[in-house]
């Protein structure tokens, strides 16, 4: 009998298994790509208002486009929550997530109703973060050197090894800046930019978050991010101050996508209607986070850099959203930027 | 020699098929099987019927031909013939089971027919199927028992049916959990992104600059991600090798005062939750870290970035794998036979000889197995490359990218984790070419009254030299990462404070008893609870299978032992996205559950106790095998008096890293954590990423206190080997350690 043993031990517990699949009523699995704190308070809020019982799993949004494509044969998640919009736009692209109109949508921003129209109506924006730089205040101070405020101030020597952004090849955030470069500058002038601003580049970062914790740390002087990290880092306690550049810059629309095949559709859309509304939107300021939301009514935290004083372009998200684009402008940056000497 | 079991077992093997075919229900159920709600219907609802009631009743004509199969098995049990006979019906019947189970299970699905093709010639089948439960299971239990049992009688094994059992139960955890997720995600290599077959963009992917270029040498461009890898690789493993040995000798063969004391520093990396020796080292060498700082300030030198890069990535490494090389080579090291050694003196060599021609070949596939658990460490390492690499991009930071980066391209993800797999394939078929086939036994029968030769002086000191600094390197760093958790902001405001602890494991005093208030404890407890179940698993499959690789002789041999490598050579990303590929479907659909998290750990961290028990293994003399088999012991009653007990420090660096490594394991969960089954590293990740550093410290440092306390737990209870020889006296040991 003994002789079993090892064999039942190593293959019991499939036995014990119980695949989850939350059909009971009222409820609802919330895929979260925003901060921690923000995802629990809007699971507990719209649990408070409607009584579905929200499960969470927070994930950054790459993760969570890999999951939800991993899991497309046999969907385990409703809706997805936050995250940079062009993953939400490569999910609409793959057809993992499904058409949805919200009521809610007249209520919106031209700028979050144009992204809605330019998916077909796949995914919604619900808050929206500009490009600009983080700076190491202590930094620049002990250095003497202007923090900058234009595109063109990064080419200067002074920030020569002082600058750090994130490769294309592995982060959204990068790509924006890439994408809002070609957009102000035109294609070839916009290359020719990132050429000579190459020299100042201490290093491209794998993650799109890490030259803004560099700067925090002072271990550069100045990163490329999106501004409202800057603001979470300076609340943190960090010599972080942030600029947005002069000639004009792109931003990104944290959006919303309900995924396709969704078990529980119609609380997945109640979900969706009510993260569009002013109360929900607020809970992104509770939690410390500062984009803009995309409701006219949410009132805007006084911490959140202000779009009115920022010089902001028309942001091209049809086009540079694409999958084929993007494939060709970051291999364009393979070729001539990051194949160069450091 | 006729026994009475085989039959009585074939018997009972066939019966707990049938009981779970006729008493239980065949697909998994909505509320656990636990939950007994299904009782009421076991005949009468398709979801929660029994396979019988599944024929007889709901028209799953499918399921029918496992019942006669199930029921000649019974049969065979209890009609005459010669063993062989009886053995190859039932493998045949087993056989035919198993092939039957596993076509229906993979072809029927959620959605009728798994492929279109089927529904085209075979026309629409009558019904879905959801993930097996407890009946199947015990089905596919049943038949792997019969199976095992056929081939004992037909004289497999020696005709053993312990060793049989044990075989089939390696193999088939094997297949089941890591040859089928893994392959299932490498063939995406071969398909383009809309999912068409097309293998020649394996080459398209495969032959690009970024791979492959060599321009860092000659100044004008940078080196392929394949090659940072294989540099940093063999660095990592040459570099933990050495120090692990420096370590092992130091501790086993000197008079050193204080090897408790540096046992503990060289085990904490290993229980160091991943980021944290990042974290520390940028703390220390970063560029507003304290070394550089103090440059600055004392001789003007201006702070660079150097730790960013491979100078980091290695160093971070070194940190991380020295102990798991340590924990390899000890045991190599306590088990060569000192009566060599002074059979060696005896004839004159002086030490330094003695140690270069008997100690040093007795360890090598100790040293082999070091090195080749570094080399696919540092493979498959993904946390320190991307805290500290910089620039700096290896195969693991490019294939998490391409899985969840800008590109989302799983095919180029496939592609470059084929090239990681044929990195330790390489590094693999090398190892067994260095150690080769000759004998490393040295632990036999004979009493070993051999004194442990002292080392020769300037080995003794080149070990300490190079051993004793990095210790203290590592108390350092562990000194900062402390003093991280109780201060207000790391590396800014260094005002104390208790705030961190509080916030992660705060408790109050409830009406109703104690309320865990801290936000880390739900986190906590799961993963307590699950590497508790995982480490004994892992040791134990770890174990039987260094068992079967080296001591039972079999055709496919190398290919088992390739195929155990495999889940530690794939980088965690791609394990993790497979798991989900292969999981999250029926016929096993056991994502979101707390079985996945186990099965991760288990098959993830398997190798490592594989490795461990083969290099220990071959260093215990088969005579003792052959002398417990002469006195009638059967194969198990082997393993567990004679074999297992010489083994006891393979045991305790299986368990320890079974538990360790499920505690501190990130890449391969991210995937499969849910709500429910939040993990702590998964946890500290999180707030890492949000900037919260103190909270992740305080996290980090319960976890290094809990994995200690596991530790000491598990040397405790499985106890230290006992090798007949004699201790040194004192004069040496003095001698030796001044």
């Amino acid at each position: 009998m003994r002789s079993w043993k090892a064999a039942i031990l190593a293959i019991a517990p499939i036995a014990l298994a119980t695949p989850e699949a939350a059909q009971a009523q009222g409820s609802l699995n919330v895929y979260c790509s925003v901060q921690a704190e923000w995802c629990t308070l809007i699971a507990n809020e719209f649990q408070k208002a409607t009584g579905v019982k929200v499960s969470i799993t927070q994930k950054g949004s790459g993760e969570t486009i890999a999951q939800i494509k991993a899991e497309a044969a046999n969907p385990k998640g409703d809706i997805w929550f936050g995250g940079t919009g062009d993953p939400h736009l490569a999910a609409a692209e793959e057809n993992l997530t499904d058409v949805y109109k919200s009521p809610n949508l007249p209520q919106l921003h031209a700028w979050a109703q144009k992204q809605a129209a330019d998916s077909g109506f796949r995914t919604t924006g619900i808050y929206a973060g500009a490009l600009g730089f983080g700076i190491n205040s202590e930094l620049v101070a002990k250095k003497k050197i202007t923090p900058p405020s234009c595109w063109a101030d990064l080419l200067k020597p002074d920030f020569k090894g002082e600058i750090q952004m994130a490769n294309p090849n592995s982060s959204g955030t990068a790509y924006v800046a890439i994408a809002t470069l070609v957009q102000v500058m035109g294609e070839d002038k916009g290359f020719d930019y990132l050429k000579k601003m190459h020299v100042n580049v201490n290093a491209y970062t794998r993650s799109g978050t890490a030259p803004m914790k560099a700067v925090a740390r002072g271990e550069t002087t100045v990163s490329i991010s999106f501004v409202h990290d800057g603001v979470t880092e300076a609340l943190a306690g960090f010599p972080v101050k942030t600029a947005t550049p002069c000639e004009g810059t792109g931003y990104e629309i944290g959006s919303i996508s309900l995924i396709k095949g969704a078990r529980n559709l119609e609380n997945a859309r109640k979900f969706y209607d009510w993260a569009l509304t002013p109360a929900a939107q607020r809970l992104g300021a509770q939690a410390k986070q500062f984009q803009v939301p995309s409701n006219k009514e949410t009132p805007v935290p006084p911490e959140a850099p202000k779009f009115a004083d920022m010089k902001l372009i028309d942001y091209d998200f049809a086009k540079y959203g694409k999958a084929s684009e993007r494939k060709r402008l970051i291999g364009r940056w393979d070729t001539e930027i990051g194949a160069l000497p450091k | 020699m006729s026994r009475a079991t085989p039959t009585r077992a074939v018997a009972a093997w066939a019966l707990i098929g049938l009981a779970g075919f006729v008493l239980l229900p065949w697909y998994a159920q909505q509320e656990g099987v636990l939950a007994f709600d299904w009782i009421g219907g076991l005949w009468s609802h398709a979801d929660s019927a029994s396979g019988l009631a599944l024929i007889a009743a709901h028209n799953r004509w499918w399921l029918a031909p496992l019942l006669p199969v199930l029921l000649a098995s019974l049969a065979v049990g209890f009609v005459g013939g010669t063993r062989r006979q009886r053995g190859t019906t039932l493998v045949w019947l087993a056989g035919i089971g198993l092939a039957i189970f596993w076509l229906q299970a993979l072809s029927i699905g959620l959605r009728g027919w798994n492929a279109e093709w089927l529904t085209l010639t075979l026309g629409e089948v009558g019904g879905r199927q959801v993930g097996i439960g407890i009946g199947a299971t015990l089905v596919l239990l049943s038949l792997l028992g019969l199976l095992s049992l056929g081939l004992a009688q037909r004289g497999a094994f020696g005709g053993d049916a312990f060793v049989a059992g044990a075989m089939v139960t390696v193999v088939a955890s094997i297949v089941l959990f890591t040859a089928w997720p893994v392959l299932r995600i490498l063939l995406q290599a071969f398909n383009s992104s809309d999912g068409t077959f097309a293998p020649a963009l394996l080459l398209d992917r495969l032959s690009t600059a970024k791979i492959w270029s060599l321009r860092c040498l000659t100044g004008d461009g940078r080196c392929g991600v394949a090659w940072n890898t294989l540099f940093l690789a063999l660095c990592c493993g040459a570099g933990t090798t050495m120090l692990g040995l420096a370590f092992a000798l130091i501790v086993t063969r000197t008079g050193f005062r204080m090897k408790r004391t540096l046992r503990v520093l060289t085990v904490l990396p290993i229980i160091t939750p991943p980021f944290v020796i990042g974290l520390g080292l940028i703390l220390v060498f970063g560029r507003s870290g304290v070394v550089n700082q103090a440059l600055d300030a004392w001789f003007g030198i201006a702070p660079t970035r150097w730790i960013y890069g491979f100078q980091g990535v290695f160093l971070a490494q070194l940190f991380a794998f020295t102990p798991v090389a340590f924990l390899v080579l000890i045991g190599v090291v306590e088990g060569v036979s000192p009566t060599l050694e002074e059979a060696s003196q005896t004839l004159r060599a002086d030490r330094w000889d003695t140690f270069r021609t008997v100690s040093l070949p007795l360890m090598k596939p100790g040293l082999a197995n070091a090195f080749l658990v570094g080399f696919i460490e540092s493979i498959a390492d993904f946390g320190n490359p991307i805290v500290l690499g910089g620039d700096y991009g290896v195969l693991s930071t490019e294939i998490y990218f391409a899985v969840v980066g800008a590109q989302l391209d799983y095919g180029r993800a496939a592609a470059l984790a084929l090239l990681l797999l044929a990195f330790a394939l390489g590094a693999f078929f090398l190892q067994r070419r260095l150690v080769g086939t000759r004998s490393y036994a040295t632990i036999s029968g004979k009493g070993d009254s051999g004194l442990p030769t002292p080392m020769p002086a300037g080995l003794r000191r080149l070990a300490q030299w190079i051993a004793l600094p990095w210790a203290g390197f590592t108390a350092l760093l562990y000194g900062f990462v402390l003093v991280g958790g109780f201060v207000k902001i790391w590396g800014r405001d260094h005002t104390p404070t208790l705030q961190h602890y509080a916030k992660a494991f705060a408790v109050e005093s409830g009406p109703n008893g104690l309320i865990w208030t801290g936000a880390a404890w739900g986190s906590f407890w799961t993963t307590v609870k699950l590497a508790a179940i995982a480490a004994p698993l892992t040791a134990l499959l770890g174990l039987l299978a260094a068992w079967l690789l080296v001591r039972q002789r079999f055709v496919g041999r190398s290919t088992l032992e390739f195929a155990t490598m495999l889940s530690f050579a794939v980088p965690g990303t791609v394990i993790g996205v497979a798991y989900v590929f292969t999981f999250n479907v029926p016929p096993l659909e056991i994502t979101g559950t707390a079985l996945i998290l186990v099965l991760c750990f288990v098959f993830r961290n398997m190798p490592v106790g594989v490795r461990a028990g083969m290099a220990s293994m071959s260093q215990i003399d088969r005579s003792l095998d052959e002398a417990s088999a002469t006195l009638r012991g059967r194969a198990w009653q082997t393993l567990a008096h004679v074999v297992l007990p010489l083994m006891r420090p393979a045991m305790v660096a299986a368990l320890v890293y079974g538990f360790v490594r499920a505690v501190t394991t990130v890449s391969a969960v991210v995937f499969l954590v849910t709500a429910e089954y939040e993990l702590a590293t998964t946890f500290i990740v999180l707030r890492v990423i949000n900037g919260d550093y103190g909270l992740a410290i305080a996290y980090s440092c319960a976890l290094i206190l809990l994995m200690l306390a596991a530790i000491l737990l598990i040397q405790l209870l499985v106890g230290q080997r006992r090798l007949g020889r004699r201790a040194a006296p004192a004069p040496i040991a003095a001698r030796a350690g001044a």
